[in-house]
C-alpha cells in the first residue's frame, strides 16, 4: 500500500502571534511546527504502516524551510519527503494551493492519501477536499478513525460529528482528511533524526507540476482577495460589582440582559 | 570553532525538551514523594530508542552520538532529576562497557536487548569499604569449572533492583605491582535471577528518590565462565574507563538540573510581587540571575565539549576524554549545587516548600557532587593530569 501524507508548516501560536506591517503574517518571526490535524494524519498512516506494511510519503508546498515538517515526519517514520517550493507559488489561496499539491500528487502513487482537516493559520478545512476533487477521487473528511481493507482496497472511516458519528466506506485510492482528535502523535526517535537529516528531500518547482496551468497558481492564481487582516479586538476589563445579597445580584444581572436585549 | 548545534542536534534536543515535558515532568513529584521507580517513563523511553542512543544500529541503538544522548539526560534532568540518572547509569555504566569490552557474544546476547531498551543495566563497583577507593574491594570471584562463584556485595547501586543486567567488579587474585601486591579485579556481567544473586536494604536517600538505590548480595552465586567481561585483572582500568564516560552522563545530569532550576526561577521572579512589583525587577534578584545563568552556560559548554571528545574518541582510540569529562563533572556538580541552593532562596519561603520543583532540585543536586568520583576525585583525575 501507497500512502502519500500531506502535511503544512505552520506558526506556533504557543510562541505568540506576530504580523508584519500591512497586518499579516510575520512568518518568519514565529516558531513553526507541523500543523496539529495533519500530524494526526500522519499518525494514521504510520499506524498502517505498522500494521499492514506501507510506503508512506510526505508532501508538503511551502518555503525551503518547510523542509524541517519533511524531516521531522521522516523523524516519526515516514519513508520519502517531497517538498513543492516556488516563488511563482507564493501567495497561493486554499484553490491555488489544491491545485499545486494536485499537481505535485499526480507524480506519485498512491492509493490513500491523507490530509489534516485544517490548518490552524487558515482554518478553511478546503484543502484536502479540494485535492480529492481536482484527482476525481472519492473523499472522507473529518475522520476520527481509519481502518483499511487492503484486499477489497478500501477505506472504512469513522466520520465525527458534534453529537454523532458515520461510518463511511470508499474505494481506494481515494481521499480521507483527518482530525487531531484521531490519535495521539507519536514522537521522533533520536535514530530517526539522524536518518532524516541525511535523507534526501525530493524538491519540485512549477516546472515539476503535473496538467496544472499557470492561471490557477499562486497569488495571480488566487481567486480569494484578502480585504484586511487585523489582530482581534481586545476585550475591555469588564465591569466588577460587589452586590450585598443573592437577590441584588440576580436583580444586576437581569437588569443588564435586558438593557442588552437579551432577553 | 563553532558553538552552535547541528541541524540534528537541534531536533533531537527539541524531542527530549517535548519527551520531558509531557512525559517526565508530571511524574516528577509524585516519584519524588512516594519514592517510586517510574517504570512507565522508562517503558517509553525504551520505546523511543533513549535507552541505547550512542550504540550502533547493528546492535539495537539508535546509532546518534554521545552529544546527543548527554543532551538526553541534560533534557530529562530539567524537570526530573531521577530520570536522567536512569538513562544515564543504564547508558554508560552498562552498556557502555559491554560495548567497549565484551566479546561479539556479550554484545549480542547483552548490548542488544540493553540498547533496544527491553532490559535495563546497572553497575556494581561500590561496597560498604571501597568507594573511592577501588582496592578496598571485598567481593570475590572464584573460577571453578566452567563457573565463576561469586561472593560479597555492593552498595549504592542505581537502577539497583529494577535492572535485569549488571556488570559487577569482583577480585579474582593478587598481583604484585611495583614491588607491592595488589589485588587483581576483574569484571562480570550478572543476569538479576541468577542463584545466590539477592537484593539488600532499599536505600533511603536524600535526593533522586525515584532512582532506586539497592544494595546487592552475592552468596555463592554461579554465573557462567564465559561472563568475565574483558581479561581477567583488567577490571581496574575497565571501571576506570567506564566511569570517565559515565562522568559525562552525570555532568549532563547536573547541568539539567542547573538549568531546570534556573528556568523555574525566571519564571518564578516575573510572576512573584513584593513592595508592589515583581521580585525580578529588583537588582540583587537581576544579579543572582546573571550569575546563575553564566554558570549554567558556562557549564554547559564544558559538557558538551566534553561529549564532543568522547564522540573523537569513539573514532580514534588515542584521544583521551578522561580530563574534559573530569572537569565537566566537578564543575556541573558544583554548579548544579550552587544554582539549586540559590534558586531556592530565590523562591523564598515557598522554595522551601515540597510542592515546588526547586526544593526538590537542591536535593537531587547534591548527589552529582558525590556519584561517579566525588568532587574530590575529579580534582585529583585533573590535578594529576596536570602534573604528570
Amino acid at each position: 500500500m501507497k500512502i502519500v501524507v500531506c502535511v503544512k508548516q505552520v506558526p506556533d501560536t504557543k510562541g505568540g502571534v506576530k504580523f508584519n506591517p500591512d497586518g499579516t503574517l510575520d512568518r518568519a518571526a514565529m516558531l513553526a511546527i507541523m500543523n496539529p490535524d495533519d500530524k494526526a494524519g500522519l499518525e494514521a498512516a504510520l499506524r498502517l504502516k505498522d500494521q499492514y506494511g506501507a510506503e508512506v510519503t510526505v508532501l508538503t508546498m511551502g518555503l525551503p524551510k518547510a523542509a524541517d515538517v519533511l524531516r521531522e515526519a521522516i523523524a516519526m517514520g515516514a519513508d520519502k519527503g517531497v517538498l513543492v517550493t516556488d516563488r511563482v507559488l507564493g501567495g497561493a489561496d486554499t484553490w491555488a494551493t489544491s491545485t499545486t499539491i494536485a499537481g505535485a500528487l499526480r507524480n506519485l502513487e498512491y492509493d490513500l492519501i491523507i490530509t489534516g482537516r485544517q490548518a490552524i493559520d487558515g482554518d478553511t478545512a478546503q484543502v484536502g477536499p479540494q485535492i480529492a476533487e481536482h484527482l476525481g477521487l472519492p473523499v472522507i473528511s473529518y475522520a476520527e478513525e481509519i481502518s483499511v481493507d487492503e484486499a477489497a482496497k478500501k477505506v472504512t472511516v469513522k466520520r465525527q460529528f458534534d453529537d454523532r458519528y458515520m461510518m463511511v466506506e470508499a474505494s481506494m485510492p481515494c481521499l480521507v482528511t483527518a482530525l487531531a482528535e484521531l490519535n495521539e502523535p507519536r514522537y521522533m526517535t533520536p535514530g530517526g533524526i539522524f536518518d532524516a537529516c541525511a535523507a534526501e528531500i525530493t524538491t519540485w518547482g512549477r516546472a515539476d507540476l503535473k496538467d496544472v496551468e499557470d492561471s490557477n497558481l499562486g497569488l495571480a492564481g488566487s481567486p480569494t482577495k484578502i480585504a484586511k487582516a487585523s489582530d482581534k479586538v481586545r476585550k475591555g476589563a469588564g465591569e466588577k460589582v460587589t452586590p450585598d445579597s443573592p437577590e441584588e445580584a440576580v436583580s444586576y444581572i437581569v437588569g443588564k440582559l435586558d438593557e442588552k436585549h437579551a432577553i | 570553532m563553532d558553538f552552535s548545534l547541528s541541524k540534528e542536534h537541534e531536533m533531537a534536543r527539541q524531542l527530549f525538551k517535548d519527551f520531558a515535558e509531557n512525559e517526565v515532568k508530571p511524574l516528577a513529584q509524585e516519584i519524588d514523594e512516594q519514592h517510586r521507580f517510574p517504570r512507565e517513563t522508562v517503558d517509553k523511553m525504551a520505546k523511543y530508542g533513549f535507552l541505547g542512543i550512542p550504540v550502533p544500529k547493528e546492535y539495537g541503538g539508535q546509532g546518534c552520538d554521545i552529544l546527543t544522548y548527554a543532551m538526553c539526560v541534560e533534557e530529562l534532568s530539567k524537570v526530573c532529576g531521577t530520570t536522567g540518572v536512569i538513562v544515564s547509569a543504564h547508558t554508560s555504566l552498562c552498556v557502555d562497557p559491554i560495548m567497549t569490552f565484551g566479546t561479539e557474544e556479550q554484545k549480542q546476547k547483552y548490548a542488544v536487548p540493553l540498547a533496544k531498551g527491553e532490559k535495563l543495566g546497572a553497575f556494581g563497583l561500590t561496597e560498604p569499604g571501597a568507594g573511592t577507593d577501588a582496592q578496598g574491594q571485598q567481593t570475590k570471584a572464584v573460577l571453578d569449572g566452567d563457573e565463576w562463584i561469586l561472593n560479597g556485595s555492593k552498595c549504592f547501586i542505581t537502577n539497583g533492583k529494577e535492572a535485569d543486567v549488571y556488570v559487577i567488579f569482583a577480585v579474582t587474585g593478587k598481583v604484585e605491582k611495583r614491588g607491592k601486591m595488589m589485588k587483581e579485579i576483574s569484571a562480570f556481567i550478572v543476569e538479576k535471577g541468577t542463584p545466590g544473586f539477592t537484593f539488600g536494604t532499599k536505600e533511603n536517600k536524600m535526593g533522586i528518590c525515584g532512582s532506586s538505590t539497592y544494595e546487592l548480595i552475592f552468596t555463592d552465586c554461579r554465573i557462567p565462565k564465559d561472563n568475565l567481561l574483558g581479561k581477567q585483572g583488567k577490571g581496574f582500568n575497565i571501571a576506570m574507563h567506564t566511569l570517565d564516560g559515565g562522568r559525562i552522563g552525570i555532568a549532563a545530569q547536573a547541568l539539567g538540573l542547573a538549568a531546570g532550576a534556573l528556568e523555574t526561577t525566571i519564571n518564578h521572579v516575573k510572576e512573584r510581587k513584593q513592595f508592589g512589583r515583581a521580585i525580578g525587577a529588583f537588582q540583587n534578584t537581576q544579579f543572582q540571575l546573571a550569575d546563575m545563568a553564566t554558570k549554567v552556560q558556562a557549564a554547559q559548554y564544558m559538557v558538551y565539549s566534553a561529549a564532543a571528545k568522547k564522540d573523537e574518541y569513539t573514532k580514534n582510540p588515542k584521544v583521551s576524554y578522561s580530563v574534559e569529562a573530569a572537569m565537566a563533572k566537578l564543575y556541573a556538580a558544583e554548579v548544579a549545587m550552587e544554582v539549586t541552593t540559590k534558586a531556592v532562596q530565590l523562591h523564598g519561603g515557598y522554595g522551601y516548600i515540597r510542592e515546588y520543583d526547586v526544593e526538590r532540585m537542591m536535593r537531587d543536586a547534591k548527589i552529582t557532587e558525590i556519584y561517579e568520583g566525588t568532587s574530590e576525585v575529579q580534582r585529583m583525575v585533573i590535578s594529576a593530569n596536570i602534573l604528570k
